[in-house]
């Protein structure tokens, strides 16, 4: 099969979704390659860098979508790409799926597959195929990155013989893939990161990355993230107060603040009020990563750089992944590729479209006419733990009534045990002669102190027990000494032989039991 | 001597093997507790060679002696983690002293009973005791000696067979003849038809043949049962043991023998229940051998072990701060105690908290992990029960499993088709990073899976857990 990538549409979009390394392996797969002229022209792959990696250039898209079996891009296909696809052929791009009914209803008429890239469930398997996450990497860098660009001053402190310049205070707020990426480049960069998440179990992570977290004064059970994929959930409106209360608190110490804040399917929460930006120190800069859905400062515009009346400048760009194309491209072409290698289990070079992969199924929105989305979730609950089973908590009647219970229970247990045992003593008694019974009772009650003591040896002892009950086990040399100046040759030697015996196992069971205890020792 | 001397020496001596059960509650008052068993033994042995009924005592003594100084060399030499064949070497002494006991009471009882009323006057010692009992007694002593021999005679083949297992002398395999338990079904009858001919006739041929059945009983029980299920088998022979000598001690008549029997018996029986408790497993099932059918297929374990070298364990323990160390068979298979206790004091110089989480069926004896850390210097407060440590593993930066393997797995908890579902398990996969030392791919005793080995915190540190051990010590200074 052919697997082609034609020439981004959109604006500005200068990411391609092969690159000349990702063909050859590509072509490993049994695949053969092909990509519209000029596609990689913008990331920096010529036209030559693919035909020397055995790729066919095309000149033209529609001969490009019309000759290959699947379509690899990267933005979110147009109507009038759509309507090239035909059956059996399969579109690998980022999709929106949540956003874009109008998009599957047109891809399932065609009755073409496709697999939307945002839609990789987030399972360890499939990270590698996890383009979201490569590309919030890229943003979280360049975020920094466009931040240094617009800041006029140094990141690290310095004290040089031209004077002191403090270090740049830099605040990431949401600690996902973009935000640990920003906290690791700014403190490279020699700033003092802080970083907040509504997630508080990611402290540990950004603490790894070099920043402060900044915990609120909250008390409220927190929704653990994993349970939404990784994803931070909506907060209560008292959370949310408490957050923008710290926020109002840092804001005019920060120089940079850099937003990552997004929940999946909402409009991007307001966190970075008006207030909190007059407050900030003029030069300050605003890069805000959640600008597609709205932003999370006030007065973000998408795609622009405002500058407040304070001086503070607000970054709104969307495109930061294709600003930095050559890197986006070969991680995306990557992701692509891994794809493709899921989809190719014989490698050769035929796609095996498995509805019965999680990975797969939950990528694909439409198949063979339908619509699959939303898909089901997963089989396998990679990240998120199983909530623990809450235990009931029981009235002090409920717990009052168990016990009499209990007890009711093992009273009973107990008494018919009892009389069990009775009985059948009673029962030997009729029939067995006192001298007999003069030593079952001192039998029965020797059991039953042995019952009673052992319970309550440590565990860690076990192995003395043993050893200090088998040396006592040879108590039996009793008999074979009260044997043994009676009766003939052969009762002498049998008992002579019982009572060598046991004097072995006396002295070698009381000294090994005696070794063992002396090593227990306190520290 | 007279007769009540013995017996109060005797009541003194039961006390004192009560104590020494007993003390064994607490580390410090166990030290005690061994010589209050010593004191009892020695009390009880004395005032038996001076008692009544009682002859040739310069030879008993010479051979106590001579005993005694094999003993000493046995357990002077002995290694620690030899000390299941040991003790297991030694239950099949008592065993044999048992059945042996039981044959003279035999032989006496026939010689006395051709004797008439006026030459049993003259007896004395061992055979005057018999001479006084009336028909319904004699009974009753056949019933009591036959038993004795019985149980002797399963505890003697049985050890023997344990032993061989433990020192590795004896494929640890379940492995049963063909017929299985029809076979020990059968022989247990024969041993019944042997005890009613044996009490209308009093003759040697079914005791002979009854003896011969109980030593196929204890060798094919016990083959038949697989190498993990070792320390249960060892206390239920400890258990057997004590029975046997409780009943020699009914029929000689002898309290103390009755006395400290049962209590050795019924030790050894709650040892072998509260063992089971924790394997999840019921005592008949271990007796029986070999684990029970499973209802369905076991799940499908996913992803794939990734190994690490002992670079990267070192720089993940230079950055814990509390670390779980669990032992197992393995350790104590490679002789790495003293790695294990080594590495634990570096640790803790640097300030960590290191403990140590014993399974209550780890290794191959109640315990055994416990002996093998303290001949290592082990603090014991520092290793701790199943269930005082469980807990804690979510807050445990790394665990590091040594050479333990089925308590460990987490199919018991997540698989209610694995085989050994239900059995406790010590969840060292909460803690943050866990670091598996283990020999090869290979499963454990029970032959399960172990999903463990292939979670995404785990990391397996193959090698031999003492040589694994060594490299990594030369990088934790």
């Amino acid at each position: 099969m052919k697997i082609g990538t034609p020439k981004e549409i959109f604006e500005g979009e200068a990411r391609v979704a092969m690159t000349p390394d990702s063909a050859k392996q590509l072509q490993k797969l049994g695949y053969e390659c092909a990509i519209e002229k000029g596609a990689g022209e913008a990331a920096g792959f010529s036209d030559a860098l693919y035909e020397a990696a055995g790729v066919e250039v095309i000149k033209t898209p529609a001969a490009l979508w019309k000759e290959v079996d699947i379509i690899a891009k990267v933005r979110q296909p147009n109507d009038t790409e759509l309507k090239r696809l035909t059956k059996e052929k399969t579109l690998i791009s980022f999709f929106n799926p949540a956003g874009n009914e109008e998009g599957m209803e047109l891809a399932k008429s065609k009755g073409a597959n496709v697999i939307a890239m945002e839609m990789v469930p987030r399972i360890s398997r499939a990270q590698k195929m996890d383009a979201l996450s490569s590309m919030a990497n890229i943003a979280g860098y360049r975020a920094v990155i466009e931040a240094g660009n617009n800041f006029g001053r140094f990141f690290t402190g310095q004290i040089t013989a031209a004077g002191k310049v403090p270090p740049a205070k830099v605040l990431v707020v949401g600690a996902g893939v973009a935000g640990l990426a920003a906290i690791g480049t700014s403190t490279s960069l020699g700033a003092i990161t802080y970083a907040f998440d509504v997630r508080p179990e990611v402290a540990e992570q950004v603490e790894s990355m070099g920043a402060e977290f900044v915990y609120l004064d909250f008390e409220e059970e927190q929704q653990d993230g994993a349970a939404t994929g990784g994803y931070a959930a909506v907060s209560s409106p008292e959370f949310r107060e408490a957050q923008l209360a710290k926020f109002r608190e840092l804001a005019p110490e920060v120089d940079i603040v850099i937003t990552t804040a997004l929940i999946p399917n909402r409009p991007a929460p307001k966190l970075w009020l008006e207030d909190m930006i007059a407050a900030m120190k003029p030069g300050s800069v605003i890069v805000d990563l959640a600008a597609e859905r709205g932003g999370n400062a006030e007065g973000t515009v998408a795609d622009e750089k405002v500058v407040t009346e304070n001086g503070v400048t607000i970054i709104g760009y969307t495109d930061f992944p294709s600003r930095m194309a050559a890197q986006s491209s070969s991680l995306y072409a990557t992701n692509i590729r891994h794809m493709m290698t899921d989809l190719t289990p014989e490698k050769d070079g035929q796609i095996k479209h498995d509805m019965e992969d999680d990975v797969i199924r939950g990528a694909t929105v439409t198949f063979e006419g339908d619509i699959t989305f939303p898909p089901p979730p997963p089989k396998i609950q990679a990240i998120a733990a199983q909530p623990k089973v809450e235990v009931k908590e029981l009235t002090p009647e409920e717990k009052r009534a168990e016990e009499v219970a209990a007890f009711k229970a093992q009273t009973k247990q107990q008494v018919t045990l009892l009389a069990v045992g009775g009985a059948l003593i009673l029962g030997a008694g009729l029939f067995a002669p006192a001298s007999f019974m003069q030593h079952f009772i001192v039998f029965v009650l020797a059991v039953f102190v042995g019952f009673q003591v052992i319970w309550g040896v440590a565990h860690s002892l076990h192995t003395p027990l043993m050893a200090v009950t088998n040396a006592i086990s040879s108590i039996i040399i009793l008999g074979a000494l009260m044997q043994i100046g009676s009766g003939s040759f052969l009762v002498i030697l049998l008992a002579a032989l019982s009572v060598f015996m046991a004097g072995i196992n006396i002295f070698g069971g009381f000294l090994v039991t005696r070794r063992m205890l002396a090593m227990f020792q306190k520290s | 001597m007279e007769f009540g001397f013995t017996t109060a020496a005797y009541v003194v001596a039961a006390v004192l093997f009560i104590l020494s059960l007993g003390g064994l509650s607490g580390q410090e008052s166990a030290k005690r507790a061994v010589w209050y068993g010593i004191v009892g033994m020695a009390l009880a042995v004395v005032a038996t060679l001076i008692g009544p009924g009682s002859g040739l005592w310069l030879l008993s003594i010479l051979l106590i002696i001579g005993g005694g100084l094999i003993g000493y060399y046995v357990a002077t030499k002995v290694q620690m983690t030899e000390m299941p064949q040991l003790v297991a070497a030694m239950h099949s002494l008592v065993g044999l002293a048992a059945v042996f006991v039981g044959l003279i009471a035999h032989i006496e009882l026939g010689r006395v009973l051709a004797m008439d009323d006026a030459e049993k006057k003259a007896l004395e010692g061992f055979a005057a005791l018999l001479a006084k009992k009336d028909g319904v007694e004699i009974g009753i002593l056949r019933v009591e000696l036959f038993l004795g021999i019985f149980i002797g005679a399963v505890t003697f083949t049985g050890s023997v067979i344990a032993y061989g297992k433990l020192a590795g002398k004896v494929s640890s395999a379940a492995t049963k003849l063909p017929g299985g338990h029809v076979l020990n079904a059968g022989a247990a009858v024969i041993s019944v038809i042997g005890l009613i001919w044996y009490c209308n006739t009093g003759g040697f041929l079914p005791l002979a043949i009854m003896t011969l059945a109980a030593l196929f009983i204890g060798y094919h029980l016990i083959m038949g049962i697989g190498g993990a299920d070792m320390p249960v088998v060892v206390s239920m022979l400890n258990s057997y043991s004590g029975w046997a000598a409780a009943a020699i001690g009914f029929s000689l008549g002898n309290d103390l023998l009755i006395v400290v029997g049962a209590l050795v018996g019924s030790s050894g029986a709650i040892l072998s229940y509260i063992m089971c408790k924790a394997m999840n497993r019921s005592f008949i099932s271990v007796i029986l051998g070999g684990f029970g059918g499973t209802t369905g297929p076991a799940m499908e374990v996913e992803g794939e072990q990734i190994a690490i070298d002992a670079e990267g364990v070192s720089t993940a323990l230079e950055e814990a701060d509390s670390i779980v160390i669990i032992p197992g068979y393995g350790m104590a298979v490679a002789q790495a105690q003293q790695n294990v206790a080594e590495l634990t004091r570096r640790l803790r110089a640097k300030g960590k908290e290191v403990r140590f989480a014993i399974h209550p069926v780890a290794g191959r004896l109640p315990g055994h992990m416990n002996v093998l850390l303290a001949e290592a210097k082990v603090p014991y407060d520092i290793v701790l029960e199943m269930d005082e440590i469980n807990d804690d593993f979510p807050e445990t930066d790394v665990a590091i499993v040594i050479g333990s393997n089925d308590i460990v797995n987490p199919a018991a908890q997540e698989d209610p088709n694995s085989p050994i579902a239900g059995m406790p398990v010590l969840e060292c996969w909460k803690a943050k990073q866990v670091f598996v030392s283990k020999r090869g791919q290979g499963t454990g005793y029970s032959g399960i899976e172990n999903p463990l080995f292939y979670k995404e915190n785990t990391r397996m540190f193959y090698g031999d857990a003492k040589a694994s051990l060594d490299t990594l010590l030369t990088m934790i200074q």
